[in-house]
C-alpha cells in the first residue's frame, strides 16, 4: 500500500525530483539560541537584528501551537535543518549560479519564463536567494528588487523603518519562528508614482530532506505606485516532512496598488505555515490572489488592514486538497478607514480524504464608517470522504457597515455529467471540465503560464 | 455525413424503462411499458403526449441517462446490414455514434464556457481538422442565425441565460456538433412566436443540409406548422397508442389525448 501511494505521488507530481548539490554550509538539525545567533553571525548582521532574532526565538519557545485548525503534531522541530547555504553569494547573472542548482531551476522552467513576461525575478534554493535580477530600466527608476538579506545590508534605514511593523514577531508561533531564523525572500521598494508594468517573480525551492525554509518578504509600495508580485514554489517528495514558514509584510501607501499572487505547489510532505499581511493606506488597493494545491498541511490567511480612507482590498483564493492533504486557508480583512471596500472570493475543491476549509475574519471597527464587504465561499466536494468547512468570523462595530456573506457547497451531480457526456465528453473529461469551470473565476485571473500550469494540476488531481 | 450512401435507422423494440421513485428509494417505477419505434435518417417524427406520459423518459433513455434503467427491450442502430445495440453504451459513446439530445431543461455548468466545451469535443473527435479561428468563425455564424449574442460563447454553459436563450443554445450545439439522430425535447416550450420561428428555421436548414433523423417531442402542434413531420406518434402511459401522418397532430391538439 505505502509504496503504491509514493508511486502515484511521483507520477503525478512532476517537481518531485531532487538534485545532488554541494551546499557550502549546513547547520546541524535542531534549534537553540546558539543556532539563532550563528545564523545572524553568518549573515554578518547588525546587533539590533541579532537581538531581534533572539527575542523572537524566546517567544517561539513560549508560544503554543495554534489552538484551531489542522493538527501540527507531526512537526518535529528538532529534526529540521534551520539553515542551509547553497552557495556563497546571490548572483545576478544566471550563468554564475552553480550548475546543479541551475539544472534544478532549468527543469522547473525558470528563468526562460523571466525573459518573456517578467520585469525581474528571484530564485531561492534552501535558505538563500541564489539569484536575483531586475530589468535595468526599472533599477534606473529607483525600483529595488533584491534579496531581503541584501536589503538589510544595502538599505539599512528603509529596512529598519518597516521590518516587523506589519507582522510583529510575537503575532503567532510561526511568525516568531520566522523572525528568529528568517533567511532569504525578497526586499522590494517601488518609488512614488512608479508603475511596474510586468510582474516581479520569486521562485522558492526546497531541495534537502527535513529542511526548514523561512523566507521573509518586505514590500514597500510608495505613493501612487503599481506592482504585481508573483511567487511559486515546489519541493522534492521525501518520506520525512519539511517545514516552510514564511512571513510577508506589505505596505501599500496612498493611491498605490499591489497585487501579490501565489501558486503554492509544495510536495505533500511540506508543512506550509505562512503569515501574510498588508496595510493599505488612503485610497490604496491591495489584492491577494492565493492558490494552494500542494503541501501536506497549509495554514494561511492573507490579511489586509484597510487603514486609509477609501482603501480597497480583495482576497481571491483557490485551494485543492486530495489524498490526506489539509488546506486550511482563507483571509482576514480589517476595516478601520472610512468608505473602505473589500471582497473575498474563496473556492475550494476537496477529494479523497482531503480537507479544504475556509477560515476567515471580517472586522469593521467603529471608525470604519460606510465600509462595504462582499464574501463568497464556494466548496466543491468530489468524494464522500472529503471535507470542507466554512468558518467565517464576522465582527462589526459600526452600524453603517454593509456586509454580505454567501457560502455554497457543490457536488458534481448526475445531470451535469450526463449533459456534458451527451455532447461527447468522456466521463473523466466531463468531471475535470466541471472542476475547471468551478475554478475558472480564480484561475483566469492568473498570468497565462500559471493559469495553464494550474489547469494541468487540476486535471491530474481529479483523474 | 451528408454523403453517406446507406441511411441508418434507430430501432426501438419493446422498450421498458424504469426509474427510482424519488420519494421512495426502494421502489422502482416503470415508466415506459413496451415501446416500439423506428426512425430513419431523413425522417422527422413527432411524439406527442400528455404531461407525465414518458416523453422525456424515452429521450433520456435513448441518450443513456444513468438514472433511467432499461429493464427490457432494445435500442439499436442499424446501418446497412450491420446492427449495433445501444442499451449498455454510455452517453458519450452514443454521442460518438451520432446521437444528440436537446434538453427540455438544459443543465447549467458554471464557469465552463460553450467555446471551451465545443472546442474540447471537436478536438477529441478529431475528425474535422479545424483551427481555433475556423471554429470561432463557424460558431459565430451559427449564433447569428439563431440571433444569440456572440458573448454567449465565453459565458458558462447555460449559466444565467433565459429559458428561451437556453433552448436556442441547444439548437446551436446541435448545429455545431452535426449529429445524425436528433432528439428534441420540448424545444418549443417557453419560446415566443419569433423565437419559435427562428428555432424552426434553423432546424429546417440543418435538416435540409444533412438529412438527419429528428424526433420532436412536443406538447403542442404549433411547432409542427413550421416543421412538417413525416410521422406523428401519440404516447400515453408509457406506450405508443397511435401513429399516423401529420394530420394526427392537429386532430390530437383539437380533441385532446384521451379521445384518441
Ligand atoms: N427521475 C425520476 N424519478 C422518479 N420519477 C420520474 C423521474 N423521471 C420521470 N419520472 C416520472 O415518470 C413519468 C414520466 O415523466 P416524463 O418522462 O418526464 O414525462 P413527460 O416528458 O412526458 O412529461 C412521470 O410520472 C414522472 O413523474
Ligand atoms: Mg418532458
Amino acid at each position: 500500500m505505502a509504496t503504491k501511494k509514493i508511486d502515484t505521488l511521483f507520477t503525478n507530481y512532476k517537481y518531485g525530483f531532487h538534485t545532488d548539490t554541494k551546499s557550502t554550509l549546513v547547520i546541524p538539525k535542531g534549534l537553540s539560541e546558539k543556532i539563532v545567533r550563528q545564523i545572524s553571525a553568518i549573515k554578518e548582521e547588525p546587533k539590533w537584528m541579532t537581538d531581534y532574532r533572539v527575542k523572537a526565538y524566546k517567544e517561539f519557545v513560549k508560544k503554543p501551537l495554534p489552538d484551531f485548525g489542522p493538527s501540527l503534531g507531526g512537526i518535529n522541530f528538532d529534526d529540521i535543518h534551520y539553515y542551509i547555504r547553497p552557495q556563497d553569494k546571490t548572483q545576478n547573472k544566471w550563468e554564475d549560479v552553480p550548475a546543479e542548482i541551475k539544472e534544478t531551476f532549468d527543469r522547473l522552467g525558470i528563468p526562460e519564463h523571466e525573459k518573456r513576461s517578467l520585469a525581474g525575478s528571484g530564485a531561492q534554493f534552501e535558505s538563500e536567494m541564489i539569484y536575483h535580477s531586475i530589468k535595468e530600466s526599472l533599477s534606473k527608476k529607483g525600483v529595488i528588487f533584491d534579496s531581503i538579506d541584501q536589503g538589510l545590508k544595502k538599505y539599512p534605514e528603509l529596512f529598519k523603518a518597516y521590518f516587523g511593523t506589519i507582522v510583529p514577531y510575537n503575532d503567532n508561533k510561526f511568525s516568531a519562528l520566522n523572525s528568529a531564523v528568517w533567511s532569504g525572500g525578497s526586499f522590494i521598494y517601488i518609488p512614488k508614482n512608479t508603475y511596474v508594468e510586468l510582474p516581479l517573480q520569486a521562485y522558492f525551492r526546497i531541495n534537502t530532506e527535513s529542511m526548514g525554509q523561512f523566507e521573509r518578504t518586505l514590500i514597500i509600495a510608495d505613493e501612487g505606485s503599481f506592482l504585481h508580485y508573483i511567487e511559486g514554489c515546489t519541493a522534492p517528495v521525501y518520506s520525512k516532512d519539511s517545514l516552510h514558514s514564511a512571513v510577508v509584510e506589505i505596505i501599500v501607501k496612498k493611491n498605490a496598488h499591489v497585487q501579490y499572487t501565489t501558486v503554492q505547489n509544495w510536495s505533500t510532505n511540506v508543512y506550509n505555515l505562512v503569515t501574510k499581511r498588508a496595510y493599505a493606506y488612503e485610497n490604496a488597493e491591495m489584492i491577494w490572489l492565493d492558490c494552494n494545491v500542494g503541501s501536506k498541511v497549509t495554514m494561511k490567511y492573507p490579511s489586509i488592514y484597510l487603514i486609509g480612507d477609501n482603501s480597497k482590498g480583495e482576497i481571491k483564493s483557490l485551494a485543492m486538497a486530495k489524498d490526506n492533504q489539509c488546506q486550511d486557508t482563507g483571509g482576514k480583512i480589517i476595516h478601520t478607514g472610512k468608505n473602505t471596500t473589500s471582497k473575498i472570493i474563496a473556492k475550494s475543491i476537496s477529494k479523497d480524504h482531503g480537507n479544504a476549509s475556509y477560515r476567515g475574519l471580517l472586522k469593521a471597527t467603529k471608525s470604519a464608517r460606510n465600509s462595504f464587504n462582499y464574501s463568497k465561499c464556494d466548496a466543491l466536494i468530489l468524494s464522500p470522504e472529503a471535507r470542507s468547512d466554512t468558518i467565517p468570523k464576522i465582527s462589526i462595530d459600526d452600524p453603517t457597515a454593509s456586509i454580505a456573506h454567501e457560502a455554497s457547497i457543490f457536488k458534481i451531480d448526475d445531470s451535469q455529467l450526463f449533459y456534458l457526456m451527451s455532447r461527447g465528453l468522456p466521463q473523466d473529461t466531463a468531471v475535470s471540465e466541471i472542476v475547471n469551470g468551478f475554478a475558472n473565476p480564480i484561475v483566469s485571473e492568473l498570468p497565462m503560464e500559471y493559469a495553464v500550469e494550474l489547469k494541468r494540476l487540476l486535471e491530474i488531481e481529479t483523474e | 455525413m451528408a454523403t453517406k450512401s446507406s441511411k441508418s435507422s434507430l430501432i426501438i423494440k419493446n422498450l421498458h424503462v424504469e426509474t427510482e421513485d424519488k420519494t421512495n428509494r426502494q421502489s422502482k417505477k416503470e415508466i415506459l411499458k413496451g415501446l416500439d419505434l423506428e426512425i430513419k435518417e431523413g425522417e422527422i417524427h413527432a411524439i406527442m403526449g400528455p404531461n407525465g406520459s414518458g416523453k422525456s423518459t424515452l429521450l433520456n433513455a435513448l441518450m443513456g441517462h444513468p438514472n433511467y434503467q432499461i429493464s427490457g427491450g432494445t435500442i439499436q442502430l442499424k446501418t446497412g446490414d450491420k446492427t449495433k445495440k445501444l442499451n449498455d453504451l454510455k452517453a458519450d459513446e452514443r454521442s460518438n455514434l451520432g446521437l444528440f439530445m436537446a434538453f427540455q431543461h438544459p443543465i447549467e455548468v458554471p464557469g465552463l464556457s460553450f467555446l471551451h466545451m465545443l472546442r474540447t469535443i471537436k478536438n477529441l473527435k478529431g475528425t474535422e481538422k479545424q483551427s481555433l479561428e475556423e471554429l470561432l468563425e463557424e460558431l459565430k455564424i451559427e449564433l447569428k442565425k439563431l440571433k444569440i449574442d456572440e458573448k454567449a460563447l465565453e459565458r458558462g454553459i447555460n449559466e444565467g441565460f433565459s429559458g428561451g436563450e437556453k433552448k436556442k443554445l441547444e439548437i446551436f450545439q446541435m448545429k455545431v456538433l452535426k449529429p445524425n439522430f436528433i432528439l428534441l425535447d420540448e424545444i418549443d416550450s417557453g419560446l415566443d412566436i419569433d423565437a419559435l420561428k427562428i428555432v424552426a428555421e434553423n432546424i429546417k436548414e440543418f435538416f435540409k443540409k444533412y438529412s438527419p433523423a429528428i424526433i420532436i417531442v412536443t406538447h403542442y402542434a404549433r411547432i409542427l406548422k413550421f416543421i412538417e413531420p413525416h410521422k406523428v406518434h401519440i404516447l400515453s402511459d408509457g406506450k405508443i397508442i397511435k401513429s399516423g401522418g401529420k394530420s394526427l397532430a392537429h386532430i390530437t391538439e383539437k380533441h385532446g389525448y384521451e379521445k384518441n
